[in-house]
């Protein structure tokens, strides 16, 4: 159990990041690179979770906290991300 | 302190407990990119506040400070005093977030004094139209006919009853430097936004329109089309304006040819029950008309 500090100051920034909010996933978005043109970036503006990475091979899905919302795959203009269902 | 911060991370944590599809997630991680790591944050209560800090975690990588619902333009007010007497105001931004129950309702007052009084904040309303938090109760926010727990459809109802409050345009009566709309579905157009109020020196206020799929009732992956959509009927007109001269007003995307709201209507649950009432259509596509000739589109 965490020590309650003084005020209830947390003076750890960031660290909701210890949850990772993957387990909540049904569907799985999966990027087709030969589709993707790795520049518009649409999925990581519209992605509430932070769960996409910006990177120079394009973008990147950070799958311990996407919860598959699906929001990346219904707006990309090039239909490059596809959602499957998720398997144990 | 701002200095160790690394740039290049998200300002907004993942982690955090916000609903799949939650369109708050995606304002604030657009507004706070744009104001940088040399931000601090006052928060009312509300969902982003619950989603985000279940103590002891914090998906903010900024300071950020929660008070009670209704304050925090006063406390937002407070920090910028105490920034100036301690010689440190310059570079930093102060902004404060409020749902849209923590602007339009019960922050309201403090909202108006903050304003009233000029302090060089940045107010930005995150709008998804109900008490989402305590369970989707009716608000001044809330659309003609959307059917929330507290104002249901029913024989008797055809859900909420009242227009919309024109927050935005109350704002711009406090006689403050810039005032805008922005939406979810218009990244650029958002950021260009924060962008402008953060140069701006003075209060601003910006209403930023986020679709909640629990609130609302629609598929999770929808939540941008329909705030798409919302611009593209004229149900939410994004506009900005610089002082408080209504002439002066800039509409920042304008549809070529508008949709019919019942696109818009059709979309969510909360609005399911007027579809077989073409004459409440009829009147809310009327509403709808009339605002959009009196933005000039």
């Amino acid at each position: 159990m965490a020590k309650v500090t003084v005020g209830a100051v947390n003076p750890d920034p960031g660290s909701s990041r210890n949850y990772e909010t993957g387990s909540w996933r049904t569907l799985k978005p999966v990027i087709d690179f030969e589709k993707c043109t790795k520049k518009c970036f649409f999925c990581y503006d519209f992605c509430p979770d932070s769960a996409v990475e910006k990177t120079d091979d394009g973008p990147k899905i950070i799958y311990a906290y996407c919860k598959g919302c699906g929001i990346c795959a219904y707006e990309c203009p090039k239909e490059a991300i596809e959602l499957v269902p998720e398997e144990k | 302190m701002a200095e160790q911060c690394d740039v290049t991370k998200e300002m907004f944590a993942s982690g955090h407990r916000g609903c799949a599809g939650c369109g708050e997630g995606i304002a604030v991680r657009q507004v706070l990119n744009e104001a940088g790591p040399n931000t601090i944050v006052a928060e009312v209560t509300g969902c982003l506040e619950v989603m985000t800090t279940g103590y002891p975690e914090s998906a903010w990588e900024i300071p950020w400070i929660h008070a009670a619902f209704e304050n925090a333009s006063s406390v937002a007010s407070g920090i910028e005093a105490a920034l100036i007497a301690k010689g440190k105001r310059k570079g930093v931004n102060v902004l404060a977030f409020g749902g849209d129950g923590g602007t339009f309702d019960i922050g309201f007052q403090a909202l108006s004094g903050m304003l009233e009084r000029g302090h060089n904040i940045k107010y930005v309303c995150f709008d998804n139209e109900a008490y989402m938090n305590t369970g989707i109760q009716r608000c001044s926010s809330t659309p003609y006919g959307a059917s929330t727990t507290t104002s249901p459809s029913g024989t008797c109802s055809i859900g909420e009853s009242r227009p919309k409050k024109p927050i935005a345009a109350i704002c711009v009566a406090h006689d403050i430097p810039y005032t805008a709309t922005a939406s979810i579905a218009h990244p650029k157009d958002l950021r260009k936004k924060v962008r402008t109020a953060l140069d701006v020196e003075g209060p601003c206020f910006l209403h930023v329109f986020v679709p909640c799929p629990t609130g609302w009732g629609y598929a999770s992956e929808r939540t941008v089309e329909i705030a798409k959509l919302a611009v593209q009927t004229g149900v939410f007109v994004l506009w900005e304006l610089e002082g408080n001269d209504f002439a002066n007003i800039k509409v920042t995307k304008k549809p070529k040819e508008r949709k019919p709201v019942i696109e818009y209507l059709k979309t969510q649950r909360r609005f399911k029950h007027l579809l077989d009432k073409p004459e409440e259509i009829e009147k809310i596509q009327s509403e709808v008309d009339e605002k959009c000739e009196r933005y000039g589109f």
